[in-house]
């Protein structure tokens, strides 16, 4: 196996370079399916035969929410590099994953409560899929708390990587919770066995949404993964000699 | 006009739900931009000041 | 054993032990995370009269019903083995409907009426526009009467 494209991935300049390369072509497209997306899903999707027009809130709803638990996966795969294989970039990655899932946790939990009061009657309920999905906003509040609490980056990269690691069982629990017990919250119509619960019409600027917001993720993480480089590369001479550059 | 503002009369939730997802996309572009300007501008100020010393 | 193995050995331990601890957890729980009990449960007994819990499952056709000039509403909720009848006073949500889900918090009168002071709709997750609907409706016969999920 050649494990030359992971090294090289692993030495602070080279991921520097790359990132400030990559970012454009992550962002541009995540500009372009996200405006489409939205105009898409406000204006050309036609209203759901129960919710009417109150059923567009689906598309803020679920892209909000697969972010929350993308970006989560993300940090935890990170962590556990940056841990196992003692790779500093990868804990930068990591760190500035949380920021970002955070957002979009508050983001699907806002959109989900203003979804629930017309349809299901309530703001919120302690249902399962809403109690682990809060869970989920404190875990990502806790690893930024935690590498807070550290003066030492080395430290405050390995607790916070082990808190991630362990909050990933959180993650199918999540996606899980409207199968396993009873819930308010109805089952998956896009990421589930067989095919969605939806016609093209309102799938497609779904998936459209989706895929921009998936974009975007990459393009935010890229310029924050150049930020937290760095900043944890100040003593470095290479800095020096690409600002000068 | 005034129809597709109304959203069938669910226009207090769903255009709040929109506007929230909107600044939170906002935001993280106006957080990252910033963090990478101050990352940026305080290793400007360390290679200008070793610069100064040597 | 490398240290990298012997790291990558620790990290795998953690999350194989959190997954263990974390299932049997749940499963132990999995009582006590009922979010809602069924008319089964409650005629089984399982449920203490007077006490505060929540009922879910569908509301049975042709059994709305509304008195003139309040919010007074009776139905009957069932899982198709059982019945439960409720007694409501106050504004049902917009996905309320007859043969859809619905659960609701309240507690079991003496006479066996279950006395709600909250509904909220569960809905299943299928869309579908409007026409579509209706022309489904046309070819069944009958509006959808499956209790989809």
């Amino acid at each position: 196996m050649r494990w030359t494209w992971f090294h090289r991935l692993a030495s602070p300049p080279y991921l520097y370079a790359l990132a400030a390369r990559l970012t454009p072509w992550f962002a541009w497209p995540a500009a372009l399916l996200i405006l489409g997306g939205l105009y898409a899903g406000l204006v050309l999707a036609p209203p759901d035969y129960q919710q009417g027009e109150g059923f567009r809130i689906i598309y803020v709803h679920v892209p909000s929410a697969w972010m929350s638990l993308m970006v989560y996966v993300t940090m935890g795969v990170a962590a556990a590099v940056g841990l196992i294989w003692r790779m500093k970039v990868a804990h930068a990655v990591a760190a500035s994953c949380a920021p970002i899932g955070a957002s979009f946790t508050v983001a699907a939990l806002v959109t989900g409560s203003l979804w629930g009061k017309p349809m299901w009657g309530t703001y919120w309920v302690w249902d399962p899929r809403l109690t682990s999905e809060l869970i989920l906003l404190f875990l990502y509040l806790g690893f930024m708390g935690l590498r807070a609490g550290f003066d030492d980056t080395q430290r405050a990269d390995r607790s916070a990587a082990l808190l991630a690691i362990v909050g990933m069982v959180n993650v199918p629990i999540i996606h899980y919770s409207v199968i396993w017990w009873n819930s308010l919250h109805q089952g998956p119509s896009v990421m589930r066995l067989g095919k969605p619960t939806m016609p093209p019409a309102m799938l497609v600027p779904l998936l459209v949404l989706l895929l921009g917001f998936t974009l975007f993720f990459a393009a935010v993480l890229l310029v924050r993964v150049r930020a937290e480089i760095l900043q944890r590369e100040r003593a470095a001479r290479w800095i020096g000699e690409t600002l000068r550059a | 006009m005034s129809a597709f503002l109304d959203m069938g009369g669910y226009a207090a939730f769903v255009w709040p739900a929109y506007l929230v997802t909107l600044a939170v996309l906002v935001l993280n572009i106006i957080w990252a931009r910033k963090s990478l300007a101050r990352a940026l501008q305080a290793a400007r100020r360390r290679t200008a000041a070793a610069g100064e010393d040597s | 054993m490398t240290p990298r193995q012997r790291r990558l050995g620790l990290v795998i331990g953690i999350v194989v032990g959190v997954s263990i601890a974390g299932t049997l957890a749940l499963s132990a729980f999995r009582q006590n995370v009922t979010f809602f009990f069924d008319p089964s449960q409650v005629a089984g007994g399982q449920v203490p009269v007077g006490e505060r819990f929540r009922l879910g499952g569908m509301v049975t056709k042709g059994t709305v019903q509304r008195a003139p000039g309040s919010l007074e509403v009776r139905f009957v909720v069932t899982d198709f083995a059982h019945d439960v009848p409720v007694s409501y006073s106050g504004v049902l949500p917009d996905l309320f409907r007859e043969g859809a889900g619905v659960v609701a918090q309240g507690h079991l009168r003496a006479d066996g009426t279950f006395v709600a002071d909250e509904v909220l709709a569960k809905h299943d997750e299928k869309y579908m526009p409007p026409a579509v609907a209706k022309s489904l409706k046309i070819r069944h016969g009958e509006a959808r009467s499956d209790p989809g999920s």
